[in-house]
This record gives structure tokens, C-alpha cells and sequence, in this order.
């Protein structure tokens, strides 16, 4: 290799370390707009909400007066919600998961399924509540409650759960499978010692990114009936007349946080979008409380798998 | 093991929805839904109501708009419904279908206030016959300056603001202005947010918009109501309480209305709601920054519900420039 060569060696890879760094450059500069919206928008918030938020406002139901409005209900409405999401969604979604991966067979049914199911994930949530709407509430029965909020959105995170669970679950060396079977044991051993607990720390933040998704959903929430104004709470969980009483609460009216807040800030007082501010922020709060719960799980889960 | 036990849990779960599922707690319920012109209002009284209780009775209001909780009223789903304008043929049809019985009740005014920019020195008032020109299906792409409907007015672009479709405000501000319900230019800016047709007129000198009072009272520093002249020789009548009231504030102001199921009437969570929402609405619907009506109407509304006079004054149509006086004076058809 002669001098020359080297030369035009060197200013290529020269060249191509500058196309490394613009693209770089461009990364940082894409993430910086999402990361610096969100940044905008969150302090907006927290400037406009933040003097409203206080004991008073997380324990006072709403009001015609501003100053005196609080979002008990619609919170504890999202909290409860969200219980009957993941208690609906976890376990179908998880067993519809690995189903499909440790005991469909491969065959055109069930490409078709799996097709279906990515394009679930897709689907306007809209879509989820009017379904909701014909299926619980007039079909079912269920009227216009927690428990028919709980499992529309149950509904729309279920592609989600599946995916997740699925790619938990095809990160697992297959040496794993092939030593158990091996010794003997059945498919339904396999998955309930093996499979599902060391996919656990995959499915748990697929839940928890669905639940986080999920708590945001207003569309949904609206067309099966939640309500604006609810100054009262449902019965305490698992509080009333044993065995009926216990679950009185799955039936009660309710509004949730993003209903509240689209409420407040269609209002002509000024002071109500101040509350609105203040209530997205305990939101945004709670979905990120969420999204760090999923990373901690994470961590927690991956550290005690021992292959 | 785990999963066993994961399982004996889910089943017990079960159990119990279908359980509770058929006997139901019995805490008394009061169910509104409705219109979202109204839905102050209700909030107001139902906030007050339940803490008169001491929250012994339940009260949920929703906003589905006037059509939208006719639509469960006349299934029978609520027991009150929030209604901005009369009920429709239809919507009589309907309730006589699934034998839905309903008393009327008139509880305030709806101001229909035209608002313009503060530094707008022109056209502070307009006629009838001038909002048409501007607003009739006809003006669509058309009519695009001020001078075009006044020549005394300036040369400017014309931008306009509207409710969108699906709101009684609109219905009413057409048929009141144009003539008939709905029809209307459609190169506008529609909201269903009124806040955001607030903040449209209020960074345009030459914008004009539509929306309930309310909205004007609570931005008047951002905005100006425009007096209207209901007719040639008639004097400019800017919207304030007392010429809603008085019946001077015309065609742009309109009842509001309250109905209650008969049936559900006979519960008394709903029987003491209506009564409570008749002797406490002048006061809260004038703190809501809504135009109550005179007093003597709400005792008027307490007699007929004492009689439970069942169903509507207006033979299923709107009626533009209605005033209380006349509307007591309808016999139920």
C-alpha cells in the first residue's frame, strides 16, 4: 500500500466518522424535540397547577367553585379502574401469550391469530368503546360502571400484554425448554416453573406500559357512560354486606382524571383551567409513577433469574 | 402452587361480581345527563342537594348534550334530563315508544351573546337583517368584509367563529337569525370548546363569534358584546340580565330547560332533587353567571310539579323569541 492509498483511505474513513457524527447530531436533535415538548408542556403545567395542588384538592370532590374543587372521585375513579384493567387484562393476556407460544401450532389459524392480534394493537380506542358500549353495557348488562371501564380498557391494552408476553417469552433459551422436557415434565410444568416465571419481568412492563397507555383514555371511558359530576365515592372496596356487599363497588358510577380535566377546562372561569392544569399534573405524575414501578419491577425480577 | 392459588382467587372474584351483580346496595340515586348549556346549573344544585342530605342521596350528572341524554332519558336510563332547547317530534316519539312520561320545566336563560373585538368601534350594533347577511348559507365565500354588509363599515376581512354543529347554541342561532335550524355558511371556525372561539375573536379586530353569556361575562375585558336591533325602528338591546328578563333582548335569548321522568318523579330522592332544584335555581343559576328567571316562574315550576303536569309546551318545536310570561301562559300539548 502505497502513500496515496493510504491517504484516500484515511479521508474516507474521515469522511464517514463526519456522516457518523451528523447523524449523531440529527438523534440528539430528534429526541430533543420530543424530550423538550414534554418538558414545555409538563412545566406549563406545573406553572399554571402547581399553587392548586394541595391535600385539600386530592381530597375534595368537584364543585361549582373553583378554589373549592378537588378530583377525589375522579381519581380514586382511575385508580379503580385500572385494578379491574389489570385484573381483566393480566391474566388473558398472559395465558392468550403463551398459548401462542408454547402451544398453538404452527399452522395458517394461527399466523391469522397472531396477524390479528399485532393489528388489535392499532385499532382507534374508539372502536374498543363502542364495542364496550353494544357488548357491557347493553348486552351484559353491566350499565354504565367500573367494572365495564375496567374491561374496555382491558380490552385495549390486551395486544399490547399478548406482544409483550410473546417477546418475554422468545427471550428464553430454548435450552431451558428442551432440559425440562428432557426430565420429563409436561408442557403445562414447563410453563408454570419455568416459562412464565422468568418471563415475568418482561410481562410485568408490558402490563404496566398498557396500564400507563391506559389511565390517559378518555374517548373510550366517555362512550360507556362516564359521568362529569359525581360528588361521592363508590363502597369501599370489599367493605359492604359480605358476599354481595364486597363487590358493590364494581357497579358504582364514576368519572376518571382525563374526563375532569376536559370538564374543567371548557369552562368561561379562568380558575378552572388552573384546576385543570393542577389535575393533568397529578396525572402525569401517576403515569410516570407507573412507567418507574415497570423499570424497578424490571430490575427487581431480572436480578434473581439464575440460569 | 402459586398458580392454584392465583386461580381459587380469580374464581372467588367471580363468584362474587355475579353475585353482587344481582343483588344490588341500596343507596338512593338520582341519575342527570343532558346538555352542557344546563349542566352548571345542575352541577350547582346537585352539590348543594347532596350536601343538604349530608350525603344521604346520590346525585351523577353527565353531559351528553340535549340529544344525547334525550336519548337515555327516553329509554328510561336517567331521571332528569338537561335540555337546551324543547324536546323534538322525534324525541316525543321516542319516549311515548318506550312509555317514558316527562314533566317540562323552563329553569333559566340562555343568553346568545354575539361578541366582536373591543377595538372594533363599528359595528357595536347590528341588526337582525345584518347578522344574517353575514352568517346565511348564502355569504359563503361571499361575504369576506365588513364593508360588504355595511358600506359605513371598514374595508376589513371579516373572521368568523361559531359553535360547531352538534350544539343547541348553534341550532337556536341559526334558526333565530337565519331562519332555519342549522343552516348556516360553513367557512368558519367551529369549536365545540367555547374558550377557544373566546380566545379566536379576541386576537382579531375584525372577528366575530357566537356563544352562551357565560362566556362574554366571564372575558369581558377580552371581548364586547354586540347590542342587537331586533327589528327596523327597534332600539339596540345589549345582553345583560335585566333585558333578558324584561323580554327586550330578542331573538337571541332562549329558555333552558329541565325534564323529569314521571315515574322516576314518584321516587323521593328525585321528588325532593326537583323540589330542591326549583326553590334554590334563581340564586344558583345566578351564580353560575347564568340569567335566572323571575322568580314567580320557579314557584310556577313548583305548582306543576305538584299537579305532575306531564309533557311538553311546545308540540316538538322551537320557538324563537319565547318570553316567560308567554311560555307559563302555553297549555301542555
Amino acid at each position: 500500500m502505497n502513500q496515496q492509498e493510504l491517504q484516500n483511505l484515511r479521508s474516507m474513513i474521515v469522511a464517514h466518522k463526519r456522516w457518523d457524527y451528523l447523524f449523531g447530531v440529527l438523534g440528539i436533535l430528534a429526541l430533543m424535540l420530543g424530550l423538550m415538548t414534554f418538558v414545555a408542556l409538563f412545566s406549563d403545567m406545573a406553572v399554571n397547577g402547581l399553587a392548586r395542588i394541595n391535600v385539600e384538592f386530592l381530597t375534595s370532590f368537584p364543585s361549582r367553585r373553583a378554589a373549592n374543587a378537588g378530583i377525589l372521585s375522579a381519581w380514586v375513579g382511575s385508580v379503580l379502574v385500572m385494578v379491574v384493567t389489570a385484573f381483566a387484562a393480566v391474566p388473558l393476556g398472559v395465558a392468550a401469550g403463551v398459548y401462542l407460544e408454547e402451544y398453538a401450532p404452527k399452522n395458517w389459524v394461527t399466523d391469522i391469530i397472531e396477524i390479528n392480534v399485532s393489528n388489535l394493537a392499532g385499532v382507534p380506542s374508539i372502536i374498543y368503546g363502542l364495542l364496550a358500549l353494544g357488548l357491557f353495557v347493553y348486552t351484559f348488562g353491566l350499565g354504565q360502571s367500573i367494572l365495564t371501564a375496567g374491561l374496555t380498557l382491558a380490552l385495549l391494552i390486551l395486544p399490547v400484554v399478548i406482544v409483550a408476553t410473546r417477546e418475554a417469552i422468545r427471550g428464553i433459551p430454548q435450552i431451558i425448554r428442551e432440559g425440562a422436557y428432557a426430565c420429563g415434565a409436561t408442557t403445562w410444568q414447563v410453563v408454570s416453573d419455568h416459562i412464565v416465571p422468568y418471563a415475568s419481568a418482561g410481562i410485568l412492563t408490558g402490563v404496566i406500559i398498557g396500564m400507563a397507555r391506559a389511565i390517559g383514555e378518555t374517548a373510550p371511558i366517555i362512550t360507556v357512560g362516564a359521568l362529569t359530576f359525581i360528588a361521592f365515592l363508590p363502597t369501599a372496596p370489599f367493605t359492604g354486606e359480605p358476599p354481595a356487599g364486597l363487590f358493590d363497588w364494581l357497579f358504582a358510577p364514576f368519572t376518571v382524571m382525563p374526563i375532569q380535566m376536559f370538564n374543567w377546562t371548557s369552562r368561561p372561569e379562568a380558575a378552572f383551567l388552573n384546576n385543570a392544569a393542577a389535575a393533568g399534573f397529578i396525572l402525569v405524575l401517576m403515569t410516570l409513577t407507573m412507567n418507574g414501578l415497570a423499570i424497578w419491577l424490571r430490575y427487581r425480577l431480572r436480578k434473581n433469574i439464575k440460569w | 402452587m402459586k398458580i392454584s392459588k392465583f386461580a381459587a382467587v380469580a374464581a372467588l372474584t367471580l363468584v362474587g361480581v355475579v353475585g353482587s351483580a344481582l343483588v344490588h346496595a341500596d343507596v338512593p340515586l338520582v341519575k342527570v345527563d343532558g346538555s352542557s348549556t344546563v349542566y352548571p346549573i345542575t352541577e350547582a344544585v346537585a352539590e348543594d342537594f347532596q350536601k343538604s342530605k349530608k350525603n344521604g342521596v346520590r346525585v351523577t350528572v353527565g353531559i351528553s348534550g340535549t340529544g344525547g341524554g334525550f336519548k337515555k332519558f327516553c329509554r328510561g336510563e336517567t331521571d332528569v334530563s338537561d335540555a337546551s332547547r324543547p324536546i323534538t317530534k322525534k324525541e316525543m316519539e321516542d319516549c311515548k315508544a318506550a312509555g317514558v312520561e316527562y314533566m317540562e320545566f323552563p329553569i333559566a336563560y340562555d343568553a346568545l351573546t354575539v361578541v366582536i373585538h373591543p377595538k372594533n368601534d363599528w359595528a357595536k350594533n347590528m341588526t337582525v337583517a345584518e347578522l344574517k347577511a353575514i352568517w346565511e348559507p348564502a355569504a359563503q365565500g361571499k361575504i369576506t368584509s365588513w364593508k360588504q354588509v355595511n358600506p359605513a363599515w371598514p374595508d376589513r376581512p371579516i373572521k368568523l367563529y361559531g359553535p360547531g354543529a352538534d350544539s343547541g347554541t348553534f341550532e337556536y342561532f341559526t334558526e333565530a337569525i337565519n331562519g332555519k335550524a342549522k343552516a348556516t355558511r360553513g367557512d368558519f371556525t367551529a369549536s365545540e370548546d367555547d374558550n377557544v372561539l373566546v380566545q379566536g375573536v379576541s386576537r382579531d379586530v375584525g372577528g366575530l363569534g357566537y356563544f352562551g353569556f357565560s362566556y362574554y361575562v366571564e372575558n369581558k375585558d377580552k371581548l364586547a358584546a354586540v347590542a342587537v336591533i331586533a327589528a327596523p325602528g327597534k332600539p339596540a338591546v345589549a345582553p345583560s340580565l335585566q333585558a333578558v328578563i324584561d323580554g327586550t333582548y330578542q331573538p337571541l335569548a332562549r329558555p333552558i330547560f329541565v325534564y323529569v321522568n314521571a315515574k322516576s318523579a314518584e321516587k323521593p330522592e328525585v321528588k325532593e332533587f326537583v323540589e330542591y332544584y326549583m326553590k334554590s335555581g334563581e340564586k344558583l343559576v345566578k351564580e353560575v353567571k347564568i340569567v335566572p328567571l323571575p322568580a314567580k316562574a320557579y314557584t310556577y315550576n313548583l305548582e306543576q310539579f305538584a299537579k305532575r303536569a306531564k309533557g311538553t309546551k311546545f308540540g316538538g318545536e322551537n320557538k324563537v323569541g319565547i318570553t316567560i310570561e308567554q311560555l307559563m301562559k302555553l297549555e301542555a300539548k
